[in-house]
């Protein structure tokens, strides 16, 4: 049986439209042959968390330029936990200042990506990082 | 023919002359790059002569200040009869806080003023609503109620200060807030002047604050159109903004384009729905570019931007007054030019691209702070971004001439090229049915992302440069001040929103809430209600969910 594609969900929680950079990732992701789930701007974490679930992702990766990130990524970690579904991994990305990275790794995040990082990059980051689960 | 055929003759035997030598030198060393192109990817001849621009008309494509087409500009003493206005965005926290920083930069030379808001506010929630948690005071200022905005205008002479209010779905709301406090402080509607940005059509296309469906929401627009041609005559109801569109991604034909045509779209429902004839609204339509990095594309955007206009205006909606020729505009320096690495390089992005507004001919313009990827501006940071006007103004005698570039064999043929190019788009979706009906298809939406992954790839690549990014990298950070909104600011907001609530009268709230939904489901002109509802203390979501209610809701299509 051939191996299934890594699922992942790019989504935009809270109320920042700020989306060019989400959506580059989301078609990124695909030209790398995953599977793409877009949530579209003005998610709630409970939204994100409720379709991770509901699409069967392997990972979730949050995007925020508000600065609501603090609030927003680990309340989606959060989440996901409630609802037994922490084998998901959540990454994150956006205008993130250096002394919130380490709180978010905290939070539960499994990766932390801020500007200047190429396209390239984040894709084989993923590749060694991200399993699809079992 | 804009050259006599002699001089083209000659210019034609001198450019076979310089061609061959060319040949000769780029047998012994390459150029830099093997093809040249703007940052929008445009791509820029080696040399640009008379016979680039030798089929333009004097008198219909250049002229002079003050004379269709405007290419050289609206008015006939350009920036030596009057500078444009220094107008920095700015907002953050509570009403308080803004307050404070506004009187700081009326103190500094700032001339006019701009209203930056916070998320909750852009989307039209209050601070307590579930969806603005952790989001209160972060983007801008926090603004539920009247009394908010009593606070945020303290001290302002609204009679000699214009303000400019960047907001959109709940730009009823907001307006009516700045309508009543005139109002209380007894200055009459006639004698405030200012801007609401007001543009949904670019949120569909570009920045997504998103509240309401298209039709319904430039419903919304033109209300304000028409109250404010009847009622506020000094106001800009609305500013059609190319910004955002260019700040997600598009190249500046593309902004250019999808900004007028945006515009035409307003144009043409308010000439259907209100019945008002053009030239009693047009004049105080107004408009708002994006400086980019890449000068001449922008310059040059400019010039067609009201070139394109000054001939839609009288040609395509027979228009008869000048001034509803006229595009005047503002311009904001690229946010996504600016580099969250090596902040300090981001003075001189912002001092180059804010010459390129100047010279492009703008009428009031905002300069990015330094620290903007990071956050909002710190003082420290936006006071470099106010000076960096005022050096170009008083020192670099850019003002002493108008439209300095007109002529230039370059400026000119790209102008009329950017001005061919957006034609092609406008004509586009004029055959699509208009912008709402190209929205609904996605086009502009796609067009733009398709620019934007274009660009990430040659940025990755390191095709086109970011000084910091990809070229030039170091490892050493620069470390600076970060504006901090602390989490009381949103505890604080909260606490006074229920102690309005708690005070206001109750009644009188539901029946403006009533009367409102009234009023929007007879289609008549919502302002006047709205006014009336702010007066009794309505909140501003509290209106928006009215029109969500009647309207209903507008999800983000998650287009990619």
């Amino acid at each position: 049986m051939a191996e299934r594609k890594l699922r992942i969900m790019v989504a935009k929680p809270g109320l920042d439209g700020h989306d060019r950079g989400a959506r580059i990732l989301a078609r990124c992701f695909r030209d790398a042959g995953y599977e793409v789930i877009y949530t579209g701007c003005h998610q709630t974490p409970e939204q994100v968390a409720a379709a991770a679930i509901q699409e069967d992702v392997d990972c979730v990766g949050l995007s925020c330029l508000s600065g609501a990130h603090r609030f927003l990524f680990p309340a989606v970690v959060e989440l996901l936990k409630e609802q037994g579904a922490d084998d998901i991994t959540v990454i994150g990305g956006g205008i993130i200042p250096a002394a919130d990275i380490q709180f978010l790794y905290d939070a539960g995040l499994k990766g932390v990506f801020t500007p200047g990082i190429t396209l390239e990059d984040i894709i084989k980051w993923i590749n060694e990082n991200i399993s699809l689960k079992g | 023919m804009y050259f006599a055929k002699e001089m083209l003759e000659q210019s034609s035997t001198l450019r076979k002359k310089w061609e061959d030598e060319v040949k000769r030198g780029l047998e012994k060393r390459a150029e830099l790059k093997e093809r040249f192109s703007t940052v929008s990817d445009l791509e820029i001849n080696r040399l640009y002569g008379p016979e680039d621009i030798k089929d333009m008309d004097f008198e219909k494509d250049i002229s002079y200040p003050g004379q269709f087409p405007y290419l050289r500009g609206n008015q006939v003493t350009g920036h030596r009869g009057r500078l444009w206005t220094f107008r920095m965005f700015s907002g953050f926290g509570t009403a308080k806080d803004t307050n404070e920083r506004w009187h700081q930069l009326l103190k500094a030379g700032q001339t006019g003023l701009s209203t930056a808001f916070d998320f909750p506010t852009l989307m039209g929630y209050d601070t307590d609503d579930p969806k603005a948690r952790g989001e209160c005071g972060k983007c801008g200022v926090a603004i539920d109620t009247l009394e908010d905005f009593m606070q945020l205008v303290e001290g302002i002479p609204m009679d000699q200060i214009t303000t400019s209010m960047t907001i959109n779905p709940p730009a009823t709301a907001l307006w009516a807030m700045y309508c009543a406090a005139a109002e209380i402080k007894g200055i009459p509607l006639s004698k405030i002047g200012g801007t609401i940005q007001n543009d949904m059509l670019k949120e569909f296309i570009a920045q997504k604050t998103l509240m309401c469906p298209p039709k319904p929401s430039v419903k919304l627009i033109s209300d304000t159109v028409e109250f404010g041609t009847k009622h506020v005559p000094r106001w800009n109801t609305i500013s059609i903004s190319g910004y955002h569109i260019r700040e997600a991604g598009s190249t500046a034909v593309q902004e250019l384009a999808f900004t007028l045509r945006d515009g035409m779209e307003y144009v043409e429902d308010v000439l259907e729905r209100k019945g008002l004839d053009i030239d009693e609204f047009a004049p105080r339509l107004s408009f708002f570019f994006n400086a980019h990095i890449d000068f001449f594309e922008e310059i040059a955007k400019m010039r067609a931007a009201r070139r394109i206009w000054a001939k839609a205006m009288r040609d395509r909606y027979k228009a008869k007054d000048e001034r509803s020729w006229w595009m005047r505009f503002h311009t904001q320096t690229a946010g996504c030019s600016l580099t969250a690495q090596q902040p300090y390089n981001n003075v001189v992005r912002t001092a180059t691209e804010a010459l390129s507004a100047v010279l492009g001919g703008t009428q009031s313009l905002h300069t990015n702070s330094l620290d903007e990827v990071w956050c909002l501006p710190s003082d420290f940071a936006v006071d470099i971004a106010l000076k960096t006007q005022q050096v170009i103004a008083e020192e670099t005698g850019v003002t002493n001439t108008i439209d300095p570039l007109a002529g230039s064999y370059y400026v000119e043929a790209l102008t009329n090229q950017m001005e061919e190019e957006a034609w092609d788009y406008i004509h586009r979706i004029d055959d699509m049915g208009g912008m709402v009906a190209a929205i609904e298809k996605g086009f502009p939406q796609m067009e733009i992302a398709d620019a934007a992954y274009k660009f990430q790839h040659q940025i990755d690549s390191a095709e086109k440069i970011m000084i910091g990014v990809n070229k030039y990298v170091t490892d050493e950070v620069q470390e600076i001040p970060l504006l901090e909104i602390e989490d009381r600011v949103e505890t604080e907001q909260i606490e006074r929103l229920n102690a309005l609530r708690r005070k206001r009268d109750s009644k009188a709230v539901k029946r403006c809430l009533d009367d409102l939904k009234n009023a929007c489901k007879k289609e008549e002109n919502v302002m006047p209600f709205c006014i009336e509802a702010v007066k009794n203390l309505v909140s501003m979501q509290e209106i928006c969910d009215v029109y969500r209610e009647v309207y209903g809701e507008f999800q983000d299509p998650a287009m990619y």
